[in-house]
């Protein structure tokens, strides 16, 4: 194996190659290839899981089947598949605060959230975020937890896809779950980020 | 087996770099890429475990610096290679062709139905890994457990940073395919999963450590061996 670092046409030139030889095969067609990336670019994303949340924080019996089975709560909502058949949702308290990571590969709940961005794939992420969540959060994503939290980091070494319940922020009583998942970012499913602040 | 991609804990590679906002897909080759993954599990070059050791065998140098999506040609590669069903001096010869011209034309074909209603079930369905098994647990929620120190070669989800160190069993999932065996190519024999929780004083020493966190890690069976059951640790507390 060579160890020189590939050019992005390089790249672009070996997957072409790739991709004609698969589609020789018959693995793949340019349709069903359009076609995957049109679920992903635009189907199923951290919509999805803005809404579980929402749901799960307007409707108290609703949130308690999402801690219990995650992946069985949310087909209620028409949400599943690829990368997310055995998903566990952790709470945030105002005791714990969680985080998703994966260190040995990308793991993450992709019925949910969608595709990772790519700094959840990169090293930097991977290799910090286990050991300095505190200086991760501050310093790459402008966001502090108290020291009296406890913050907890889930690392995806399995199938079992986690990912964060955020705590509904205050000044939200009798919001519908519509203008709550207006709140629900990605990051805060993630655990790097709050969900959005509510105007006062 | 060791390796860079084992993350967890490197320090000295850098900050995290988080874009203001970028697209799904950053360049047109990552969107041919993405797809090889379930239509090359589809044609039977890998399944999910061993997708993830192809990665593994990339060389350091390579597996740190190159785009993501990268990663997933060396193991469409390592594979196709392996079964015989690429010949890599067509590749090289193909790679080339293209080199010369991004823009010269995929072969023509077909589309095929089948493969259209295999994505369109697979991406809401799944493929899960859960499977049956009549093995008893060995351990339970509440058991102070201790990961083995174990290091082999192949593929394996036995990180370095929780080898040897003692947590809590918080979750007991029941039986998954064990990755052990099935990234090697040796079946699934599926083992019970649990979630432990390790304070971070345990695995970066109390001197090193962030305060008040901790990190939940999935173990299958026989990564770990019990230090104090549950019942004991209870006991233990009321005396």
């Amino acid at each position: 194996m060579s160890a020189r670092i590939r050019t992005q046409e390089e790249i672009a030139a070996r997957v072409k190659a790739l991709e004609s030889m698969l589609i020789e095969q018959g693995v793949m067609t340019t349709q069903a290839i359009d076609r995957m990336v049109e679920i992903y670019e635009h189907e199923v994303g951290p919509q999805l899981g803005a809404k579980v949340v929402a749901k799960a924080w307007s409707d108290p019996e609703f949130k308690a089947r999402l801690v219990e089975d995650a992946s069985e709560a949310c087909k209620e909502l028409g949400i599943s598949g690829l990368q997310g058949e055995d998903m566990v949702v952790v709470e945030n308290t105002d005791d714990v605060h969680n985080i998703i990571v994966c260190t040995l590969c990308s793991c993450y709940p992709w019925p949910v959230l969608g595709l990772p961005p790519n700094w959840y794939k990169d090293p930097q992420y991977r290799a910090a975020i286990t050991r300095e969540p505190r200086k991760v959060l501050s310093g790459a994503f402008d966001f502090t937890v108290a020291e009296s939290v406890e913050v907890r980091v889930w690392d995806s070494s399995s199938e079992m896809r986690y990912w964060v319940l955020p705590q509904r922020p205050a000044g939200t009583d009798g919001w519908s779950e519509e203008q709550l998942a207006g709140l629900v970012t990605r990051d805060s499913m993630i655990g790097v980020g709050p969900v959005a602040q509510v105007a006062s | 087996m060791n390796g860079v991609f084992d993350l967890a804990g490197t320090d000295g590679i850098g900050p995290v770099v988080v874009p203001e906002d970028e697209p799904v897909f950053r360049a047109e080759w990552e969107k041919a890429v993405f797809p090889m993954f379930a239509m090359c599990f589809r044609a039977g070059f890998f399944g999910v475990d061993q997708f993830r050791h192809g990665i593994e065998l990339i060389d350091p140098a390579v597996y740190l610096k190159s785009p993501y999506y990268e990663h997933w040609v060396h193991t469409v590669e390592h594979f196709g290679e392996k079964l015989g069903k690429l010949d890599m001096a067509e590749l090289d010869r193909r790679t080339a062709h293209y080199l010369a011209d991004l823009e010269a034309s995929l072969p023509e074909h077909q589309d095929d139905p089948e493969l259209l209603a295999f994505i369109e079930a697979v991406v809401p369905s799944g493929a899960t890994a859960k499977r049956e098994s009549d093995k008893a647990a060995r351990f339970k929620a509440g058991d102070i457990v201790r990961v083995d120190r174990s290091a082999p070669k192949g593929h394996t989800r036995r990180a370095r940073y929780v080898r040897g160190a003692v947590g809590e069993v918080v979750l007991a999932h029941g039986t998954y395919i064990y990755p052990d065996t099935a990234g090697n190519g040796l079946g699934e024999h599926p083992e019970h999963l649990y979630t432990v929780r390790f304070t971070s004083e345990e695995l970066w020493g109390a001197e090193h450590a962030e305060p008040n966190g901790s990190v939940c890690f999935d173990v299958w069976d026989p990564y770990i061996e019990l230090v104090t059951p549950a019942s004991a640790t209870t006991e233990g507390a009321v005396a």
